[in-house]
């Protein structure tokens, strides 16, 4: 699965790749990475999401890839222009970790699941199947999307590397 | 709402000595407790973009062990404290004698005297602060984790994630003597108590 042909996805930050190349991201905590992949056209995406809805943006210029609502129709975007088509797409989710566990239930310190909730209703709307995830928790995690198989790896500290 | 770029080097000066005094109480906390002299280097306060925020420390997916709080009050915020696993574990053996077991794993006695230690550095950290600024700082009950660190420092992103990509981060990074034991502190304002901090320490934020 060590491959050199690695497209490095950062912290709040997307991108696709059609035919070749490995989409990786690194360290997901509360963070989701949310994958799609048209398996025709061997067109694949990756989204590194931070937060679940854009409505909470203060920002000058929006960097849709940071919110869930705003990277998944962008990422579809750009997996259409290379030639991928949203009805044959499927998604994996991984990520949205609670990082650390607090008596009281914040808002911030339940920006994990809200951001699975959120990748999930986004989905739902583009009537994309969630074909597999692996969320939640209280650990850390990298993941990495094969695009000529569509595999998702998925390595962690606690629980070594699993395949979806 | 104050942008980070428009801080001078009046305001960034301010920030280090914030970092000085907390952690230099801190790695004093560490020293009694070690009985041994801590080293400590000058505050870096920079302003990150997000994605090289665990370079310091190795990387996004360096396994570190990191105690995490909450800080409450006038000027909330997140304060890590954060140590390789090998100087955890050299960390015990020389407190407690606890025999560092092998490998990367830890007892339930070790996790426990972990998170003491980060609470009492942590604690120390923070009231140097609050004494200094006349501020009102309260930690939450610490919380530990052991894994890579761009998933745990993210944490602390979250309030900045709001409005940017960059996060104002004050790293302090201490160690013991012969190099045994070395780790970081890194507190991470929130957005909106940079301009308390500053009025507290007679700067105007802009």
């Amino acid at each position: 699965m060590i491959q050199d042909q690695y497209i490095k996805v950062g912290m709040a930050d997307l991108n696709v790749t059609s035919r070749i190349g490995v989409l990786k991201t690194t360290g997901l905590g509360s963070c989701v990475g949310v994958t799609l992949y048209d398996a025709a056209a061997k067109v694949a995406g990756m989204a590194h999401v931070m937060l679940p809805s854009s409505s909470i943006a203060r920002e000058g210029t929006l960097n849709v890839a940071k919110y869930a609502d705003t990277a998944i129709p962008e990422m579809i975007r750009r997996m259409e222009d290379l030639g991928a088509r949203t009805e044959r797409m499927e998604a994996k989710l991984a990520g949205g970790a609670q990082m650390f566990a607090f008596g009281g239930s914040s808002d911030t310190m339940r920006i994990g699941p809200r951001n699975v909730e959120s990748c999930k209703e986004l989905l739902k709307r583009y009537a994309i199947p969630l074909k597999a995830e692996d969320t939640g928790g209280n650990y850390g995690r990298t993941i990495e999307l094969d695009c000529e198989t569509g595999v998702l790896f998925i390595r962690s500290v606690q629980k070594g590397i699993k395949e979806l | 709402m104050t942008s980070l770029n428009a801080f001078g080097e009046l305001q960034l000066d301010v920030l280090r000595e914030v970092g000085n005094i907390g952690a230099g109480h801190a790695a004093t906390a560490l020293s009694q407790l070690l009985d041994k002299p801590i080293d400590m280097l000058v505050p870096k306060v920079r302003i990150v973009p997000f994605e090289e925020i665990a370079d310091s420390v190795g990387g996004a997916e360096q396994v570190v062990v990191a105690i995490f709080l909450r800080v409450e009050g006038e000027t909330p915020g997140n304060l890590f404290f954060i140590i390789t696993v090998d100087s955890a574990k050299r960390l015990l053996h020389n407190l407690a004698s606890l025999a560092a077991g092998q490998g990367d794993d830890f007892s339930e006695m070790e996790l426990s005297a972990l998170h003491e230690i980060g609470n009492i550095l942590a604690g120390s950290y923070l009231s140097s602060l609050a004494d200094f600024t006349k501020l009102s700082m309260y930690p939450t009950v610490p919380a530990l984790a052991i894994d890579m660190a761009g998933a745990i420092l993210s944490y602390g992103l979250i309030q900045f994630g709001q409005m940017g990509d960059h996060a104002l981060l004050i790293d302090t990074q201490f160690w013991e003597g012969s190099d045994e034991v070395k780790g970081h502190f890194f507190l991470i304002p929130d957005p909106e108590s940079f301009g308390k901090i500053f009025a507290a320490l007679g700067v105007h934020s802009l």
